[in-house]
């Protein structure tokens, strides 16, 4: 689950994580029993749909403001450390 | 087709990823522009800076209409998934995509030889930015830090995946031109895969003729041409029989085509396969095209290239996969060869002429009614097949409009009346004793000094092919020795 | 009734619009209440003082030219450190945005300010809104103004600090699951959530996505509205709010509730400490006096709330929180690869609560667990949706304690998350219905610390409930 989640955890850490995670997940029991297979999940609390917006262009933000920001920058660009293996 | 290796079968599914042609990215403003400056095209959404929301583009929604549309699909409710994964080009860690309710599914598309192919789904989703590798020899092993441009992220692509009905390289790679015909016939994507426009992944298997069950597929990536996807399908193809015959299994992975090889190579092995915890989108409504938006796109869609080719076929007397049809389609020409048969061309010759002499930029312009007479002079006998070339040229050249009669009087074509022709053929056989002999002897081949000299006597007037006719007739008159 | 106090928002806008006092001199007596006590309080992250004071000056200039600034003319607004602010630092009180500074503002923000508003600083919470007292702030917690040795709430702790001590009449606070009112409750202000949807999301760092809610905190209800109609209404920016232009809901607020039906929630009186349901008692007999029909109803899905927040929350979180990787901006940690990176950034930069929550998202979304938990909360929240809707075929408007207890000590819940999760037991269902709901101050528990009630309301039923809010306030 840490590595899933990029979090580099200590192994105390790592103990205590799973330690307080079984804590919380025993507390989900009660839902556990509930049968719910006719309700449909609400993934909006608000009925919208079809939101759409023109293709129009809008302005871009300047370049020199986004990578100042930016923990590494090289020719326009931000830098990162070597990347070992491929996207999925 | 060709058989892969004897007893086997290779079972190709392709995914391909295609930029759609709007003005701007998917969620946001920005513009879908290639080759600007880096991250010159980047805005909080795209960015996916903190506190940055998504607004999808309608224009996205009606292209991915109009190629369901197209692949015979249907256009269902759809809605949004986040696709969980950590790389440096993902702005937010995360792709916004569709999952298992995409916005058009379950169609097909027929290939020019008539096989049809299952379009599984045909979904949206953004595009990442885009890295390169420093140091190393710019690729990823051995470089020593990589330099991230957030240009391309955001631009809203379609994944269209087939249904693994492709049994060949060559008919992978019809598939992908006929694909891209489509997505060019309807305007959704310039498609073009040597600028990155259109991204094709082949899942390729093999199993034994006959079988029922499907082997054990691996995913093939990098193929940057439909030249690559075929060898790279062989090679593969080739690579898993290889294992099988010698008692080992497949290893369901990603490999990498290198086109410098020839090979594929596995990626790096990863320890676990990637868990992307796909769910619903919250920063999205669904998307629901009623039944007036769709029915819109449906009329007003241009006729695609699988009923130009019947069309042409039709009106020409030819089968739609005809080499020539598919070429005239391929080209956009195929208007042209209506018109020029409607106007009393000759279709034969018609679709020559498209298929081999009008490559040339501006045939598009080309009158088909010159066309159509232009056809009638050779088959009446006043223009030899390479007169007439020349007379097209010359009207293309000259911006397509004009009289074929006019320019072939300007080049002093004339056809060769018989007894013309047969004085030339005689005298030239008269003047070349010895190739006339050895023709006369069997040796086919002699008989091109004898045509040479008849078109170099008659300054090209004379058409080719009469003349091996008449030499042919006169060897059957002349007596052999030892006959 | 005479005027509004005059420490009042209303009254300050009403005033500098009129040329009778100058945005300049409100801004320096806040200025000057900040500096007494924000030593001790630790309201704010940031003070931004020399940009309040531009904005004063460009106010008093507006009025001096005849054009009139707006409805927040003048008012001192503090915001919730995780609301962009361009070129000011955003910090969500996390170590992994520490010194950020956006290239863009908030939706609500502009409208604040477009209304004539002065921002006066960013003010801490619990790190990126995980939490209930800002004892997760990675910049150190705020302290209640009725009792500094005790929690003033959270996560907008920084915000509800700001006003109870009288640093800024109004602030904006974000609500997950509670984050606006429960703090209100424990600082004795009046803290809003509207309906999901009503205000734009757009520049608000994402905790929960399909929870979120920005919301006004203010000393009166008329104040809290006031703040509510400058920032409800549609955004083009933020494909979940809702298209529909809100009517304004401050001048609807006198009609009273005179006829009106209240149902108190039996199930939220659950684990509530005796003084807290005193109030609560108290609070439906002032209802009662006024004209309201009170009675008691029955929502058993509400005791389901918890456990399909602590779900559905840390999962959107765990994905809204993946950005942070230390390649585009914040906090980064090298390392010989990106990946190695990654880790090492978020392990220096987030603080164990939002680890824990993280971990526990990744967990409810993973492959072969998603349907047991994150799909399974997803339907007990349209449980908990269907609940409501039947409730309010029979009442107008639901009532039930905000926080089961008045302001803990520091250190009361945090060996126990689970404990600290409790505290927001009444104010959780309503963000996964997406409902608004208030907390308004209502006398004081028996240790002298301010006690809130909290009024429930349909989808943008905001007015209703308002008025009921005025009601009370009127009565305490």
């Amino acid at each position: 689950m840490a590595r899933l989640a990029r979090l580099d955890l200590t192994p105390e850490e790592l103990e205590r994580a799973a330690e307080q995670l079984g804590d919380v997940l025993d507390h989900f029991a009660d839902i556990e029993a509930l049968d719910l297979a006719d309700v449909e999940p609400m993934t909006h609390p608000y009925p919208l749909a079809n939101v759409l917006r023109d293709d129009a262009v809008r302005p871009s933000l300047p370049r020199d403001e986004v990578l100042a920001a930016a923990p590494a920058a090289e020719d326009g660009r931000f830098k990162v450390p070597p990347i070992l293996g491929e996207a999925p | 087709m060709t058989a892969v290796a004897e007893g086997w079968e290779v079972v190709v599914g392709l995914e391909v990823h295609a930029e759609l042609a709007t003005e701007t990215k998917i969620f946001c403003g920005c513009p879908n522009r290639f080759g600007d400056e880096p991250n010159t095209n980047i805005c909080p959404v795209c960015l996916g800076l903190p506190g940055s929301l998504p607004v999808l583009n309608r224009q996205v929604v009606e292209h991915a209409i109009r190629l369901g549309t197209a692949l015979h699909c249907e256009i269902r409710p759809s809605i949004f998934h986040r696709k969980n994964y950590f790389y440096p080009d993902m702005p937010k860690d995360y792709q916004i995509s569709q999952y298992d309710q995409p916005i058009t599914a379950d169609g097909w598309l027929e290939l020019p030889d008539g096989h049809r192919v299952g379009i599984v789904r045909a979904h949206l989703e953004e595009d990442t930015g885009k890295s390169t590798h420093v140091g190393g020899d710019g690729r990823i092993h051995g470089s020593s830090g990589s330099l991230v441009d957030y240009n391309r992220a955001g631009v809203p692509l379609a994944e269209i995946v087939s249904a693994p009905d492709l049994r060949s390289a060559e008919q992978a790679r019809a598939y992908v031109n006929e694909l891209r015909a489509i997505l060019m016939a309807t305007g959704v994507s310039d498609a073009k895969m040597e600028e990155g426009s259109m991204r094709v992944d082949a899942n390729v298997s093999v199993r034994r003729v006959g079988s029922p069950e499907y082997g054990t597929r691996c995913e093939i990536k990098n193929l940057n041409s439909v030249r690559s996807l075929g060898r790279a399908i062989e090679y593969e193809a080739r690579r898993q029989i290889d294992l099988l015959e010698a008692g080992e299994r497949v290893r369901q992975e990603t490999r990498h085509w290198d086109e410098g090889d020839g090979r594929t190579h596995t990626l790096r092995s990863k320890e676990e396969a990637d868990d992307y915890r796909y769910f619903p989108e919250p920063d999205l409504v669904p998307v629901a095209p009623d039944d007036a938006w769709v029915e819109k796109v449906r009329v007003s869609l241009p006729p695609l290239p699988a009923a130009r080719r019947a069309g042409l076929a039709e009106a020409t007397g030819r089968e739609p996969v005809d080499a020539a049809v598919v070429v005239a389609v391929e080209r956009d020409l195929d208007r042209l060869a209506l018109a020029a048969v409607e106007a009393g061309g000759d279709p034969a010759r018609v679709l020559v002429h498209v298929e081999h002499n009008l490559a040339v930029e501006g045939s598009e312009r080309l009158d088909p009614v010159a066309l159509a007479e232009l056809t009638r002079m050779e088959t009446a006998g006043e223009l030899t097949a390479t007169q007439a070339k020349a007379v097209l040229a010359d009207l293309v050249a000259a911006g397509g409009q004009g009289d074929p009669r006019t320019v072939a009087k300007e080049k002093g074509f004339e056809a060769m009346s018989g007894d013309a022709l047969a004085a030339a053929v005689d005298e030239a056989i008269a003047a070349n004793e010895g190739a006339w002999q050895k023709y006369v002897n069997g040796e086919a081949k002699a008989a091109g000094a004898i045509v040479g000299a008849v078109m170099k006597a008659t300054r090209g007037k004379a058409d080719g092919k009469a003349v091996t006719a008449l030499l042919e007739q006169r060897r059957e008159l002349t007596p052999r020795p030892g006959a | 009734m005479t005027g509004p106090d005059p420490a009042t928002a209303l009254a300050i806008a009403a005033d500098v619009r009129s040329g009778t006092r100058k945005a300049v001199d409100v801004l320096e007596e806040h200025l000057a209440a900040v500096a007494a006590r924000e030593p001790e309080l630790h309201a704010f992250n940031l003070v931004t003082a020399d940009e309040a004071r531009a904005a004063a000056e460009a106010v008093d200039a507006a009025v001096a030219a005849g054009r009139d600034p707006g409805p927040l003319a003048g008012v001192p607004v503090a915001l919730k450190d995780n609301l962009c602010t361009r070129g000011i630092p955003t910090t969500c009180s996390s170590r992994i945005l520490e010194g950020w500074r956006p290239p863009y503002t908030a939706t609500v923000v502009e409208r604040v300010v477009a209304a004539g508003g002065v921002c006066i600083g960013k003010t801490n919470l619990d790190e990126f809104a995980m939490g209930s007292s800002t004892e997760n702030s990675a910049f150190g917690p705020s302290r209640n103004p009725h009792d500094p040795g005790r929690v003033p709430g959270g996560s907008s702790g920084g915000s509800a600090v700001a006003v109870a001590a009288g640093f800024a009449p109004l602030a904006l606070g974000s609500d997950t699951g509670g984050s606006i009112r429960q703090p209100a409750a424990l600082c004795g202000i009046v803290g809003v959530k509207p309906t999901y949807g009503l205000v734009s999301r757009y520049g608000l760092v994402a905790f929960a996505s399909s929870l979120d809610q920005i919301g006004p905190m203010a000393t009166t209800v008329d104040d809290a509205a006031l703040l509510l109609d400058v920032i409800a209404g549609p955004d083009p920016m933020d494909s979940t709010s809702i298209p529909d232009r809100p009517r304004p809901v401050l001048d609807q607020l006198d009609r009273g509730v005179d006829g009106l039906r209240v149902g108190v929630i039996e199930e939220m009186r659950d684990g509530c400490a005796p003084d807290v349901l005193a109030r609560l008692d108290a609070a439906a007999a002032a209802l009662e006096a006024a004209g309201a029909k009170v009675q008691t109803v029955s929502i058993p899905a509400v005791r389901f709330g918890l456990t399909a927040y602590y779900l559905i929350a840390p999962a959107e979180a765990s994905s809204n929180l993946a950005r942070y990787d230390g390649v585009r901006y914040g906090l980064r940690v090298d390392a010989p690869d990106t990946a190695a990176m990654n880790a090492a950034t978020r392990a220096a930069g987030f603080g164990a609560e939002v680890k824990r929550r993280i971990m526990l998202g990744t967990y409810a979304l993973s492959a072969g667990y998603y349907d047991a938990y994150y799909g399974k909360a997803q339907r007990v929240r349209a449980l908990i949706a269907k609940g409501f809707e039947e409730a309010y075929r029979d009442v107008d408007l639901l009532l039930s304690p905000t926080s089961p207890t008045t302001a803990f000590a520091f250190g009361a819940k945090t060996t126990d998350p689970y404990a600290m999760y409790l505290s927001d037991v009444c104010t959780i269902p309503t963000n996964l219905a997406g409902h608004p709901a208030v907390s308004v101050p209502f006398g004081s528990g028996d240790d002298g610390m301010p006690v809130g009630v909290q009024l429930l309301a349909p989808a943008l039923e905001e007015a209703t409930m308002l008025r009921a809010a005025r009601v009370l306030e009127a009565a305490r």
